[in-house]
């Protein structure tokens, strides 16, 4: 399992509007997509320095594409980079103000303290 | 030598800035106490007369990233530009550009080294809202020079409660040593109980309001013993999966010294986490103590 990958993946989509549009409008695509060409991307390195050994299991695979926070908090994945970045793609269907964040919330209700270990 | 006119902390609460300058029916109920609030506050700060404000923050993962992660950074950069796109998303805070102080910065690179904290530097930094926000209760022209130095309150392992400590007094030190002429404002921000991400976020107030009513007695009483006899890594946990944010407070408690209580002390109780701000006069109160004009 790679917490890390999973918040690389997390962070570099949060901060790019076209990919944020991508993750809401094609999920499947985007991830897949996304693990072909930048999982091994170091950041602010050209494409001839990349990594050789990241990729996601399956679970985190089905989970990013799945969009489901629940399985991602599970995984450990940073709860800050997964709010951010699902705020992102699911506010705007807000019907009223903060529904989305309360309901993120309540899908948590079932954990308890201590909260799966985010550390790196 | 220079002279630190004013240690502030507070809380950074990035709605601030859409709430107080909502009108209508956007403008929420709670913005006209909030921007009240943040008001009498601004004054602590602008009767200090600062010329240059050490920022104290915390990048939201914006540019400091799991693959080469800092715990203390010192921005030495002429100019910052400030806030980031999914800043201006959820939040709508406006692109700014600040000015940087590159002489305090590099006094304070090199005086903390010798004192034994292993600063990094940047000399290109984008800041955030832990510095922004501030700048937009406290100073919204924003037309003072900054040296902004970050923190690492997000990525596990973080440095210990009692390291936090050290690096505010340190600064003390170090600011009060720089052979300037110069008036020094030392402005942190961090957060009470806090929850993000977890099942306890966005309550109708803070996730834990026991504890944020003994860390604002804490931060107003400078009570360092007490927060370091109860606080540590672990123990942060319990308040709110992002409380760790609260070692910052402990930072500016550095700054201000064990024991001494603060001139100013507010606190907002607001969904989602409790607001706190606290003003303290190293130099004495401006226009009470004679001491400085």
């Amino acid at each position: 399992m790679s917490k890390y990958l999973l918040n690389k993946f997390l962070f570099t989509v949060d901060r790019d509007p076209e990919l944020v549009e991508r993750y809401r409008e094609a999920p499947r695509e985007l991830v897949t997509w996304w693990e072909a060409t930048m999982a091994n991307s170091l950041l602010n390195c050209h494409d001839g320095e990349d990594s050789t050994w990241l990729a996601f299991t399956d679970d985190e695979r089905d989970a990013l594409i799945a969009r489901d926070h629940v399985r991602l908090f599970a995984m450990g994945a940073h709860p800050f980079l997964a709010l951010t970045l699902f705020i992102a793609v699911f506010e705007r269907d807000n019907t009223e103000p903060l529904e989305y964040q309360k309901a993120y919330g309540a899908a948590l209700s079932g954990y308890t303290l201590p909260y799966p270990d985010i550390a790196t | 030598m220079a002279t630190i006119v004013a240690v502030v902390a507070s809380t950074h609460h990035p709605f601030y800035y859409r709430a107080s300058t909502s009108t209508g029916a956007d403008r929420p109920p709670f913005a006209d106490e909030w921007t009240r609030k943040i008001l009498a506050f601004r004054e602590t700060l602008t009767r200090a007369n600062p010329d240059v404000l050490v920022m104290v923050g915390s990048d939201h993962f914006h540019q400091l990233w799991l693959d080469n992660m800092p715990q203390f950074l010192v921005g030495k950069a002429p100019f910052y530009d400030a806030n980031w796109y999914n800043e201006e998303r959820e939040f709508g805070l406006p692109r700014m550009t600040l000015k940087g102080h590159e002489d305090l910065s590099s006094h304070i690179l090199r005086n903390g080294l010798d004192e034994g904290f292993d600063l990094a530097f940047s000399n290109e930094l984008r800041i955030d809202h832990s510095i922004t926000c501030p700048i937009i209760t406290l100073r919204p022209e924003a037309d003072l020079p900054i040296v902004p130095i970050y923190t690492n309150i997000f990525a596990p392992p973080l440095p210990q409660p009692s390291r936090f400590v050290q690096l505010g007094s340190a600064l003390r030190k170090i600011i009060e040593q720089w052979p300037s002429h110069l008036r020094v404002a030392v402005i942190g921000t961090g957060h009470l109980s806090l929850e993000l991400g977890g099942p306890r976020q966005f309550g109708p107030h803070g996730p834990d309001p026991a504890f944020d009513e003994k860390a604002v007695g804490w931060i107003a009483n400078g009570d360092l013993d007490g927060c370091l006899r109860e606080v540590t890594l672990d123990s942060l946990h319990s308040p709110g999966n992002a409380t760790h944010g609260f070692m910052d407070f402990m930072l500016m408690m550095g700054v201000a010294g064990a024991g001494v209580k603060a001139d100013h002390v507010d606190t907002l109780d607001l969904f989602h986490t409790m607001e706190a701000y606290f003003t303290w006069y190293p130099s004495g109160v401006p226009g009470i103590s004679g001491r400085l004009s």
